[in-house]
């Protein structure tokens, strides 16, 4: 499902590369994990899948069920099914809440040649998947994601992902912020949505998201590259000794 | 303007004085009435105001006043559909009164060529101050307009909407309304037209004791109109005026708002928005001059600038000696949406009461680059996100109106300019 090859991204503004030949295949249905120490390139890879214009792709390429998505916008690969749940969800005040998830779900409809939805069922939708993520309706009444608690955003994040139904999941840092029932809020539906057309990449610091999200596979980025890959078990390994040996292994 | 008298007339100078010796005889009023006008046209012969004037200083009516058209009495503008549903709506056509007014409980509808030879009304022809440009050029060439004459204790449901419309050509109308003692109106003043015409539009709102007033003054002319407007407002004892402006059009558009709040306990709303596009200037100036206890005014100007447009806000706010208590707080942000547009604000406090809170703040800004992008990351093709985006900056300001119907109207037409404009 998603491929990238020997990529290469830089700051726009600044000119300074952050990820640096990073190779990296995800198939349907598959979990990833991408754990890493600090300013490795985690978050800047969910952006340049995103398609944030604050970075510049320089080399490499980025295919999505075999197509190149470099010449996307973010409207455009949001469409296409790619979907990051923000680190930090972005507050927006003077937009509604149940606006943007209107306008939202009916521009992906319409970029795929469905019918908008119809209120009523836009309501069941959203009142299903709020209950399911123990959300109070009311919050949705207010403008986006404005006096949210950090465990409300990265919960409002989750209810997008499961309206819009993408099929390549981003979740940067989801578990920052979240104290242990709130995680267990959002990792139930986060499984709730594991498909067998679906694909996660899951960014974290820490083993602890992966104990209620278990991964098919690990990625460990360092310096802008994937230095080791492997099994659940190398997010224990990384768990006890930390992320120095492997650093070292690899250089 | 006398100070600054300019040896050599300007084009635009010079078409208003040949103009005014065409049309002389056809202008309806009694010999005081006349007199007036020629004071008026006196004063435009001495010049209009350059940026020396400090009232005029961001917009040199002198320099951007470049075409003065002749009035065409052929002009036919139509009649538009009301802002909100339901109004009682009242024309203005190519600056003459079209149609008869309706037959509303409370309240007297007038036209004014008929108060402009009854004797009447010179007095309210006299120019606010020396640099009273607006005024001049109205009172020189005013041919009609409505008079609305609101009972005390009256409460007029319906809005009343005062159309003035253009063609081309010129337009010169005035807009007299009196709401009496505890009365309460909503009166729509629409300012639109299809043509490049200059029109001057002068209204005077006089607030009676107690009363409840609510004014929308919605700007849709032409891109290539000049649209010079003034409106002026005395506040009674307890009586309560909310002013919404919106400007949504024109090349040369200059709005004056001068309240006086003037009885003990009253209070004045300002809310606008400016949208602002093409290559067109747009000034919003306001006096406010506070003059009795205990009133309060809260003034909140937001402006959206694209293309190669220019706005002005120029508010100040004068408190009284006498005026101890007065709580008055003004702000005015604004969203450049394109390189080349440009925005000045003058925020200005004289305060001579020494037991009062006064205010002001002002702040421009661009489109929040993560705001966009995360609009984006969910599917909104960038034109409909920068639009959601936009149109929160000022949908704050209309939603405050409390009138689900003149809220729904206004957004209409905010996503109308967004459409063409955005």
């Amino acid at each position: 499902m998603l491929e990238i090859r020997n990529l290469h991204a830089r700051i726009a503004s600044t000119g300074t590369e952050i990820i640096r030949g990073l190779n990296l295949t995800v198939k349907a249905g598959e979990v990833a994990a991408i754990m890493g120490p600090n300013g490795s390139g985690k978050s800047t890879l969910s952006y340049v899948l995103a398609g944030r214009d604050d970075y510049e792709v320089t080399e490499g390429d980025i295919l999505y069920n075999g197509h190149s998505v470099l010449e996307m916008d973010p409207a455009e690969r949001a469409a296409a099914g790619i979907f990051l749940a923000f680190q930090y969800p972005m507050e927006i005040p003077g937009v509604a809440t149940m606006e943007f998830l209107k306008v939202a779900l009916n521009a992906q409809r319409k970029a795929r040649g469905e019918e908008p939805l119809k209120v009523p069922d836009f309501l069941k939708r959203v009142k299903e998947a709020a209950a399911s993520l123990e959300m109070d309706i009311a919050m949705l009444k207010r403008p986006l994601n404005v006096g949210f608690s950090g465990g409300e955003k990265k919960r409002a994040e989750i209810l997008q992902m499961k309206l819009l139904a993408p099929s390549l999941c981003v979740l940067d840092e989801t578990d920052s912020g979240l104290d242990i029932d709130a995680l267990k809020i959002v990792a139930d539906g986060v499984n709730a949505l594991r498909a067998p057309d679906r694909a996660f990449l899951v960014i974290t610091h820490y083993q602890r998201l992966l104990e209620h999200i278990v991964p098919d596979t690990v990625h460990v980025l360092y310096r802008g590259q994937v230095i080791k890959s492997g099994d659940k078990t190398l997010a224990h390994e990384l768990e006890a000794n930390g992320y120095a040996g492997i650093i070292e292994e690899a250089a | 303007m006398n100070m600054h008298a300019t040896p050599q007339r300007t084009q635009a100078e010079t078409a208003l004085v040949e103009a005014f010796a065409a049309r002389l005889s056809e202008l309806p009023g009694d010999g005081a009435v006349m007199v007036k006008r020629d004071d008026a046209i006196e004063a435009i012969k001495d010049g209009l105001p350059t940026r020396r004037v400090e009232a005029w200083h961001y917009t040199d009516l002198r320099r951007l006043l470049t075409s003065v058209p002749d009035h065409d009495p052929t002009a036919n503008p139509k009649p538009l559909v009301p802002v909100i549903e339901g109004s009682e709506v009242l024309s203005l056509l190519n600056g003459v009164v079209r149609g008869k007014a309706p037959a509303l409980d409370g309240v007297t509808f007038q036209n004014l060529s008929d108060k402009l030879t009854d004797g009447s009304f010179a007095q309210a022809l006299d120019p606010l101050d020396a640099d009273d440009a607006i005024g001049f050029l109205n009172t020189a060439f005013v041919s009609d307009g409505w008079f609305v004459d609101i009972a005390p204790g009256a409460k007029i449901e319906a809005p009343i909407e005062l159309q003035n419309l253009q063609a081309g050509g010129q337009t010169h109308v005035r807009l007299p309304v009196r709401v009496g003692a505890g009365a309460r109106a909503t009166i729509v003043e629409r300012q639109a037209g299809s043509g490049a015409a200059l029109a001057s539009s002068v209204s005077n709102l006089s607030v009676g004791d107690g009363a409840d007033v609510v004014w929308l003054i919605v700007q849709e002319q032409p891109e290539t109109a000049t649209h010079l407007a003034q409106f002026n407002a005395e506040l009674g004892k307890d009586s309560r005026l909310t002013l919404f402006v919106m400007n949504a059009g024109g090349k040369l558009v200059r709005q004056e708002i001068r309240v006086k709040v003037a009885g003990a306990g009253a209070d004045f709303q300002l809310r606008g928005v400016n949208l602002l596009a093409g290559d067109g200037h747009t000034d919003v100036t306001m006096v406010l001059d506070h003059a009795a206890a205990n009133t309060g005014s809260r003034e909140l100007v937001r402006n959206v600038v694209t293309g190669k447009a220019r706005g002005v806000f120029q508010g100040r706010i004068n408190v009284h000696q006498l005026a101890q208590k007065t709580d008055a707080k003004m702000a005015c942000n604004t969203l450049l949406l394109s390189d080349d547009a440009e925005f000045s604000t003058k925020p200005e406090l004289e305060i001579f009461a020494d037991d009062v809170q006064c205010g002001h703040g002002a702040t421009v800004t661009e489109i929040d680059r993560s705001h966009l992008f995360y609009l984006m990351a969910r599917g909104i093709d960038e034109k409909t996100a920068r639009g959601l985006l936009v149109k929160a900056f000022v949908a704050s300001v209309i939603e405050e109106l409390d009138n689900e119907a003149l809220v729904d109207a206004l957004e209409a037409k905010l996503d109308t300019w967004f459409a063409e404009h955005g």
